[in-house]
């Protein structure tokens, strides 16, 4: 029977009480947001936290909204609150992309963004849109908050900047006004419905005219660094948005990836999906952007 | 006119919808202790020392146990079903990854799992063989230096070498292929699980457990615990499905026995989903070499086949024991041929042992690939549709009964019907013109039939038992005196709705409603003797018995009717549900009233002692052979390699259909099964022993959206040996299903030059496959 | 840890350890042993129970999680003894066989079409794809679930 160690539990209906309590049991305390990332790890006793501190009645950090230049998620938003938030997919449609395929709708209604974001799995789905979105984390401690960029709050495999005694309160992204025309996207390859993927790739592409004015494009699976495929992004700026410069821009994110060799599939053909998938987001990114600014794709 | 069979509702749904069924882990009993398995983490170990001390230390923890204590009892270990031993819990070795070590008891399943902790063994690591390929080396590790044959199980053959030989060589076209299928297992949703109760003063030992074969179990417990069998109970509750992992006997029932037996108490062992993914029977796991021999114009002529089945640490195939590759040799398939031979050779290996399960029909399901991948890949090579080729060799009805090449005697069927109705109702004709236009834009779907004959209902006393337990089954039925009737029947069911299908059975012979029959089942004490439920076999043998002991009472009631009626037997003639007088059919008694009249101070004739009351053990003279054409749509996108199926086409012929509302239900799955085998399912080590596919989140079951709506048509060639004409169902979908859908992959990439391309069809495999490097699907990726 | 949860409708208090799962609170706790178990990596969805009116799968949850809140069990779906539409659907459309997976199936199945009345069968298909059934390959599950929403069954099958 697969079931956790002992541990000591805690509640706090506050994020002050929250720093409090990780403070006071570091370094053996874990933050319990929608445990769906945790507990499974404690059932296999993968990790044996010390303490849990149980965050979720905490008011005030379950939201999902534009706040002038910026689109705004609480830490506690669940996925499945991420899934059905119109204004997240008015303007990112890569967060629902992925969203759609992250795990199964029954653990999307628990899991929360800022425990998927603090497990920090290399096959997690939302740190690659994030990145691609070039957004950035607000981190709580004791000493106040700071704001993290979303393509430097991954230090390694399940390793993030959150401190022992620090808590991720909020993801922000910003949203870009003006004569621009963005699009995004995202794909994802897995052996079956609601798997981990074996690869799957993020893009937002911004365009003035037929240019691409700015690119993020995000990486989940392959060892890309801080889950970015950088030297494609470098590629691509101040390009043409044509299907040769994607293509192009497919092999450079393939050739600058890591994949690893596993049960989902050997390295080999992990390499040629970042190619194939890096390709097919940057074309929906492009068609989406030109369509929405009603251009003809 | 078969008026109590049709789309009954099901008894057993009230219970199940409501969440009161009875599963094993749902039951407490007071005093009741949990016990944990430690399993071995290393593949090959020699056990220098196994310590329980810090565990009997623990508070909560009231006993554990070594293979040297159980040893002492004389049940350290135990034979398998097939005749061969296997530790339950292991003294000198460990022989696989998640073999059984230690034991131990506490007062709730948390601290048996804490206690799991405390218990420290000293290894030595051994080479462990893991690639069944190199079992028979020189050199090769040994698995079991208790048996003479090094690492070799069996050798065993069927059919005619010579005169297969002498096709092939006159052959114009001969098509060979290695292909593997993989270990897969069947993971039903509830895992298994045992709670013994010993009473010491009476000596009585009761076990309820999930079995499929409860009184097969009983009589096994007799011979290794050394308790009389007239003191042991099992009782199998509710089942959260079988599949086949039900019907061996596994250590933690063994060891859940020895720890009520010393501490008096109830022990409850149910295991996790890793170890039944590590330990409990795995399915498959068949290399085989296959050929197929023909003339130019598609007439196939022969078919051979080399295997090398890999059986694990320990042979724990069940299957009759003259079987040792099952039915394998009915690879011969649904065609005509000259002349077939086979030659299966079983290794060990450092792995669970099993082989047999996952609705295989005693290795149908291997034979039924081999030949329906080898026709494929014939079609491709004459450059002819596979269902033309199909067609052209099938058996035709005026063959039946057919004896094949091995000795299968097949019963009866009409084969081109079924084909032609699945290809009409697939639109074949259009789908093979929409995969053309979609070939010329670049777009790759696939188009993939499957034809087969299952050979199920084991079987013949005289050719098929289990450890020398014959594979008869028996019925017990009574009728009370007001006339609803109590049927005790020897399978037990994991949902295929015997609690309602053999009610119908009863009823259609009585002229009774199903409501008016109560099926007892899974309680040896209550039930007659049987070998339980697998190989479809509930249908074809429990079934009948049911009906032979439905028509004993029947002819009993003519007896007590004509006393009635004060005229001769043979003055009643039984029609629409009730004895009546020839001639004059308004004079008439039913069951309920001729029951009464049997338990009533009636003078009786001879040959009814006071009740209605009969019992049958029926001997299948055959087995029967249900079959079915199956046709799979895929798309297949080769930039990723994923696949997607599109369409399932099933038309199945199981005789006659006591129930088609279950019938289809059992076709449903079978479906599924197929998608899952052929394009996720696989349990797979690397090179050092270890399991990669110990969870569900790496041995994949198809969801909701892997499984398109299913297609299903019917034909009905009754068995002319079953008492009512059916055949049983199922398996047959499992078994005829995965050539469907990977002859549908291999038929879209047809295109790229691939020919063919082993299970499961991971986006992976199937892109190596496109890019011509594909790799050994068995083996981890390293 | 005292705990306190009301399950279909009924108040409990226990004191529990922290560690010990939502799941085996309900069945070995209160003897509510409609939810099962059958994995231990949060796949199977057979534990799957109401938390707050929400579908969660419960071998992931601790009980300490549901202190103060409301769980729903297939043991509270029917009203005085009136079986919920859904699971007469399920009797009706032999969408359950061995029976294990279905309390789950059948609290997943009430909760999409109290938000969802009229559901595709596409749909219906997404919201049960977190949770496995071995037995019907889904297709009679899906049957269920769209008579349930109304529909008689002639419209031609539950394809996505």
């Amino acid at each position: 029977m697969q079931v956790p160690a002992q541990v000591e539990y805690e509640k706090a209906t506050s994020v002050e009480q929250a720093l409090a309590l990780l403070a006071r049991y570091a370094p053996g305390a874990r933050v319990l947001a929608g445990g769906h990332s945790l507990i499974p790890m404690m059932k296999l006793r993968l990790v044996q936290p010390e303490v849990l501190v149980d965050i979720n009645a905490i008011t005030g950090l379950r939201y999902i909204e534009a706040a002038g230049a910026e689109l705004r998620i609480g830490a506690l938003a669940r996925h499945a609150d991420l899934l059905a938030a119109p204004v997240a997919g008015e303007h990112f449609t890569i967060l629902h992309d992925a969203e759609r395929v992250i795990a199964d709708p029954v653990v999307r209604n628990w899991g929360t963004i800022g425990g998927s974001l603090c497990q920090a799995d290399p096959s997690e789905d939302l740190s690659a849109a994030f990145a691609a979105l070039k957004g950035s984390m607000i981190i709580h401690g004791p000493d106040g908050s700071r704001e993290v960029s979303a393509r430097a709050f991954h230090t390694g495999p399940y390793q993030t900047v959150v401190g022992p005694a620090e808590m991720l309160t909020e993801i922000r992204l910003p949203i870009r006004p003006g004569r621009l025309t963005g699009g995004s996207a995202y794909m994802k390859v897995a052996r079956r419905a609601g798997d981990w993927p074996i690869g799957a790739a993020g893009a937002a592409v911004w365009l003035a005219g037929d240019v691409i004015s700015d690119v993020g494009i995000g990486l989940t699976a392959v060892g890309a660094t801080h889950f970015v495929a950088a030297e494609a992004e470098e590629f691509l700026r101040g390009r043409p948005a044509d299907e040769p410069t994607l293509a192009r821009a497919g092999e450079i994110a393939a050739e600058h990836c890591r994949p690893a060799s596993d049960q989902r599939g050997p390295a080999d053909y992990k390499r040629h999906l970042v190619q194939e998938l890096t390709t097919r987001v940057l074309r929906t990114a492009v068609r989406r952007g030109r369509e929405a600014r009603g251009l003809a794709s | 006119m078969n008026h109590a069979y049709g789309p009954v509702p099901r008894k057993e749904d009230a219970r199940l919808l409501r969440g009161q069924g009875t599963f094993i882990d749902d039951i407490a009993l007071p005093g009741m202790l949990h016990g944990a398995i430690l399993r071995s983490p290393l593949a090959h170990a020699r056990i220098v020392s196994v310590d329980v001390s810090a565990a009997l230390a623990h508070p909560m923890v009231v006993a554990a146990f070594t293979g040297a204590d159980l040893a002492e009892r004389g049940m350290a270990w135990m034979p398998t079903v097939f005749g061969d031993v296997q530790a339950v819990l292991a003294t000198d070795k460990v022989r696989f990854q998640g073999q059984e070590v230690a034991f131990v008891v506490a007062t709730d399943r948390y601290a048996a799992r804490d206690a799991l902790e405390l218990i420290a063994v000293d290894y030595e690591p051994l080479p462990p063989l893991i690639d069944a390929l190199t079992a028979l080396d020189p050199g090769a590790p040994v698995v079991r230096e208790d048996l003479p044959g090094g690492n070799r199980v069996f050798d065993w053959s069927a059919g005619d070498k010579a005169a297969t030989d002498a096709a092939f060589a006159a052959a114009d076209v001969v098509v060979g292929c290695d292909m593997i299928y993989p270990r897969s297992h069947p993971a039903p949703l509830e895992t298994c699980g045992a709670i013994a109760e010993y009473d010491t003063t009476g000596g009585r030992l009761t076990l309820h457990a999930t079995s499929q074969a409860p009184h097969a179990h009983r009589t096994m417990y007799a011979a290794i615990t050394g308790l009389p069998e007239h003191k042991i109970r099992v009782v199998s509750p509710d089942l959260g499905g079988g599949f086949g992992a039900k019907v061996p006997i596994y250590p933690g029932y063994l060891c859940a026995i020895a720890a009520a037996m010393v501490t008096g108490r109830p022990v409850k062992w149910v295991e996790d989903r890793s170890e039944s993914l590590m330990s409990t029977t795995f399915a498959r796991d068949y290399h085989m070499h296959g050929e197929i021999a023909a003339t130019a114009d598609g007439t196939i002529l022969a078919l051979r086949a080399r295997v090398l089945a890999d059986h694990g640490a320990f042979n724990a195939a069940a299957q009759p024991s003259k079987f040792p590759a099952g039915f394998f040799h009915i690879f011969t398939g649904s065609y005509q041929l000259r002349a077939a031979h086979c030659e299966v050779t079983g290794v060990f290996t450092n792995k669970a042992p099993g082989g047999v399960a996952y609705s295989c029909s005693f290795r149908i399901t291997e034979a039924v690939y081999l030949v329906e991948r080898l026709t494929d890949m014939l079609a491709r090579e004459l450059g002819m549709d596979p269902a033309e080729l199909r067609m052209r060799n099938l058996l035709r009805p005026e063959q039946f009964p057919y004896t094949g090449p091995t000795g299968w005697e097949y019963d009866s069927g009409d084969y081109p019907r079924a084909l032609r109705l699945a290809l009409d109702m697939a639109g074949y004709d259009e789908l093979r013109r929409e995969q053309a236009e979609r070939r010329a834009r670049g777009e790759y779907m696939g188009i993939g039939l499957s034809f087969f004959t299952e050979g199920v209902g084991a079987g013949p006393r005289g050719q098929m038992d289990i450890l020398g337990l014959a594979m008869t089954d028996g019925a017990d039925l009574r009728v009370h005196p007001t006339g609803k009737a109590v049927l005790a029947v020897s399978v037990q069911t994991q949902g295929q709705g015997h609690e309602t299908t053999f009610a119908q059975l009863v009823a259609h012979e009585l002229g009774l409603s199903p409501d008016d029959v109560d099926v007892v089942h899974g309680d040896t004490d209550r039930t007659p003797f049987g070998l339980g439920t697998y190989g479809s076999r509930s249908t074809p043998v429990s079934g009948a018995a049911a009906v032979v002991a439905a028509r004993r009472v029947r002819e009993r009631a003519r007896l007590v009717a004509a006393a009635m009626f004060e005229v001769a037997p043979d003055d009643l003639e039984w029609l629409d549900g009730k004895w009546r007088v020839r001639g004059d059919p308004d004079q008439a008694f039913g069951i309920a009233e001729i029951a009464k009249a049997a338990h009533s101070p009636l003078e009786l004739p001879a040959g009814v002692e006071g009740h209605l009351d009969a019992s049958a053990v029926y001997n299948p003279p055959n087995l029967t052979f249900p079959f079915g054409a199956y046709i799979c749509v895929t798309d297949v996108d080769p930039g990723t390699g994923e696949v997607t199926v599109r369409r399932f086409i099933a038309v199945d012929d199981c005789g006659v259909r006591i129930n088609p509302m279950i019938v289809e239900g059992q076709v449903h799955r079978g479906l599924a099964d197929g998608i899952g085998i052929a394009l996720m399912q696989a349990i797979v080590f690397d090179d050092t022993g270890n399991c990669l596919a110990g969870s569900f989140m790496d041995y994949l079951l198809p969801t909701s959206l892997e499984c398109p709506s299913p297609e299903l048509g019917e034909t009905v060639t009754p068995s002319p040996h079953h008492p009512v004409g059916a055949k049983g169902i199922g398996e047959s979908a499992t078994v005829g299903s995965p050539a469907a859908v990977v002859n549908s992959v291999v038929d879209a990439l047809a295109p790229f030059g691939v020919v063919h391309a082993d299970m499961p069809l991971t986006p992976a495999n199937v892109w190596r496959a496109i890019q011509g490097r594909p790799v050994r699907t068995d083996l981890a990726i390293s | 840890m005292k705990i306190s949860v009301t399950v279909n409708g009924t108040d409990h208090q226990r004191d529990v350890e922290p560690r010990l799962l939502l799941i085996h609170f309900l069945r070995d706790e209160l003897r509510l042993t409609g939810a099962h178990w059958g994995c231990d990596t949060s796949n199977c969805g057979a534990c799957v129970v109401w938390l707050d009116e929400t579908p969660v799968k419960s071998c992931t949850v601790l009980a300490v999680m549901a202190d103060g809140h409301r769980v729903t069990t297939i043991e509270g779906l029917a009203r005085g003894g009136v079986l919920d539409p859904v699971q007469d659907a399920f009797a009706a459309c032999h969408g359950l066989q061995c029976g294990f997976c279905t309390p789950g199936m059948i609290m997943t199945a009430r909760w999409l079409l109290d938000h969802n009345p009229d559901p595709s069968a596409a749909e219906i298909r997404e919201a049960i794809s977190g949770q496995v059934c071995r037995c019907t390959g889904y297709e009679n599950i899906v049957r269920s679930v769209l008579r349930a929403a109304g529909h008689d069954g002639n419209d031609g099958g539950a394809s996505g």
